[in-house]
């Protein structure tokens, strides 16, 4: 298998229950190095669930989940290997609130990559120069407001370098006036050529930035396809129904 | 524009608030005495806490017998002032005599610096790991070489001092020997077995967390304390019996270990799932992801139940009454004993609680700027 060609992320029949609740039903998903997808659906629909099978917060009962050509299994080396190389960035930010905010960055490089300090540091002022709040550097998260920490939650994933970038609904936490600042720094990355599975639901993010938009429902992908022919042309109803919700005003 | 100016004079007088809106004539007049139920239950309760603090200064000082003299025949001293104003003044001769015994039990009298410099060193240990700026690396040797100058002091035969046993230690030094021996063994083991009980991916070592705590919270400390004492020595060969203080220390530090996992327990439940998902999500393996992330945030969570359950085991060493070892409590309780001083245990009584009160007021104390400090980037 040359490195070079393969699939970024591979998921192939993936299914999952909670329980006796089906919550991914025979997702095949294939995800090629440095393409964008934005991954959308009304709520329950399974699609936070699949994007945490990818660096298996969630574990699937049945399928194949390959990233970066690595399996995923209950082997934990491995496993927090391949979770180094794929860097998320959650709803809720979950910054750790007892460290600032460059420690909160340069925490994973340190201990993980086992690089010395003041290289960490470096590292951590480019990506926070990058997200454009370089000055909040030794304030503690709860001193910024929700936009800033979203950023930061973004810097602190990229200080790991990783190659592969996850976003679960990264700005419906967030004031409508700091949506912006986010969604801008996510362009930007992805511009600069990163491979981004997106779950959200900023249409207009999506129209702009991805290759492929992934619609699923009731724990399966329905339709798929660019954004402009999903958005103009959509081919199932469920799809009609939910663009109709969401689009509404757009 | 308006005529009117002001002085910057003027200004600083207006920023102060008028007397009865603020300070404490203002609080006495909301909380003491807005309304005439509320004037006459204060009126009442400043009478009766009045009258019960004058009379106790009257009989703890104004009336009170300091020393009693000796009687030249036997020798001993003669309790005949204390017990004239027995019921109107307190006798704190009993404690100017006994006070050597309370405080080192039976420790010969000659080496009873000794107890003193002991007590001196765990209050100067405990000074110093209050501090921040001492939590370093170098506090973990600090500690180790005070807790062994400790041990020198107290058995001797070292550097010229007299060899003491251990059955004729007591009073504050075995309290204090107890109860820090006892928290600082306890709460890494504590720490253990609450990481224990939340494991998923052994459940061999979740089942024996389980079966420890349940079965340790289950039997008082008293009937620990008795079975240390009593069975230990039945399951050792044959002349191998550790000590009766060993026995104790290790009853206790299981105990404590025990009600700590709990505390602790509590906080790592009350983290959000978030930290522990984003820790993970960034590759960092379980024990770092336990020590950098999840016990930090953790463990300040719980600082108001840590610091109550360590104050509650501070007093709780006195439980060690019940297999014959002398701390602090018990050698209070023998100097009661005495003949001459028998009726007079509330005075011996006092002078214990006071000595307890200090140590737990100011771990009380201590928490509250703990709080105050961790509170800041905890809070979220």
């Amino acid at each position: 298998m040359s490195t070079a060609t393969q699939d970024a992320i591979v998921l192939d029949k993936v299914n999952k229950w909670f329980g006796q609740l089906h919550v991914l039903r025979d997702v095949t998903l294939n995800v090629a190095q440095k393409e964008k997808v934005v991954v959308c659906g009304p709520s329950g629909s399974g699609k936070s669930t699949l994007i945490r099978c990818i660096n298996r917060l969630e574990t699937h009962q049945e399928g194949k989940i390959f990233v970066d050509g690595t399996e995923l299994t209950d082997d934990t080396r491995a496993l927090d290997t391949i979770r180094s190389e794929v860097g998320m960035v959650f709803q809720s930010f979950n910054l750790f609130p007892h460290l600032t905010i460059l420690e909160n960055c340069t925490l994973a490089p340190i201990w993980v990559r086992k690089m010395p300090k003041a290289e960490a540091e470096a590292l951590a002022m480019e990506f926070l120069t990058r997200v454009k709040i370089p000055e909040q550097a030794k304030k503690y998260p709860g001193q910024l407001s929700g936009g800033q920490q979203q950023r930061v939650a973004i810097a602190r994933a990229l200080c790991m370098r990783p190659k592969i970038m996850l976003f679960d609904e990264p700005t419906s936490a967030l004031d409508p006036e700091m949506i912006k600042e986010v969604l801008d720094t996510m362009i930007e990355l992805a511009e600069s050529g990163m491979t981004m599975v997106c779950v959200t639901h900023e249409m207009g993010f999506a129209r702009q930035v991805a290759d492929r938009v992934v619609f699923m429902d009731q724990g399966e992908v329905v339709e798929s396809g660019t954004p402009t022919r999903m958005f103009e042309d959509p081919q199932t109803d469920r799809l009609k129904l939910f663009l109709s919700q969401i689009l509404r005003g757009h | 524009m308006s005529t009117a100016t002001t002085t910057h004079a003027e200004v600083a007088r207006r920023e102060q608030p008028p007397m009865l809106v603020a300070g404490p004539l203002a609080w006495a007049r909301t909380n003491l005495f807005n309304s005439i139920g509320s004037s006459l239950v204060t009126l009442a309760l400043a009478y009766f806490l009045l009258k019960f603090a004058a009379s106790f200064i009257d009989w703890a000082f104004l009336k009170s017998v300091w020393t009693v003299p000796m009687d030249p025949a036997t020798g001993k001293l003669d309790p005949e002032a204390c017990r004239a104003a027995k019921g109107t003044g307190a006798c704190w001769a009993v404690i100017w005599d006994k006070y050597r015994f309370i405080l080192f039990g039976r420790y010969p009298f000659d080496e009873q610096w000794r107890g003193a410099v002991v007590i001196v060193l765990f209050l100067g240990l405990f000074v110093v790991s209050a501090m921040r700026r001492f939590w370093r690396k170098e506090l973990a040797l600090i500690w180790i070489a005070t807790l062994a100058a400790i041990g020198m002091l107290q058995w001797g035969g070292v550097f010229g001092l007299r060899y003491v046993p251990q059955d004729e230690w007591g009073g504050l030094p075995i309290t204090l020997i107890l109860a820090t021996f006892g928290l600082a063994f306890a709460f890494p083991i504590a720490v253990l077995v609450a990481l224990g009980r939340r494991s998923t991916q052994l459940p061999a070592v979740k089942l024996l967390c389980v079966i420890y705590v349940e079965v340790i919270r289950g039997v008082p400390l008293i009937s620990l304390l008795f079975m240390a004492s009593v069975m230990f020595p039945l399951f050792m060969p044959a002349g191998m019996s550790p000590d009766k203080l060993l026995r104790a220390q290790v009853a206790i530090i299981l105990f404590a270990a025990v009600y700590l996992a709990e505390v602790i327990r509590g906080g790592l439940q009350a983290l959000p799932k978030g930290q522990y998902e984003a820790a993970d999500a960034l590759g960092l393996s379980y024990w770092k992801k336990t020590f950098l992330i999840i016990l930090p945030q953790a463990l300040r969570l719980v600082i108001p139940p840590l610091v109550n359950t360590f104050i509650g085991f501070f007093k709780d060493t006195s439980l060690v009454l019940i297999i014959g070892i002398f701390d602090l409590l018990t050698s209070g309780k023998v100097a009661v004993a005495d003949p001459i001083w028998q009726a007079f245990s509330t005075e011996v009584y006092i002078m214990l609680g006071l000595i307890y009160f200090c140590f737990c007021f100011s771990m009380s104390r201590y928490s509250r700027g703990l709080e105050r400090e961790f509170g800041q980037s905890v809070r979220r």
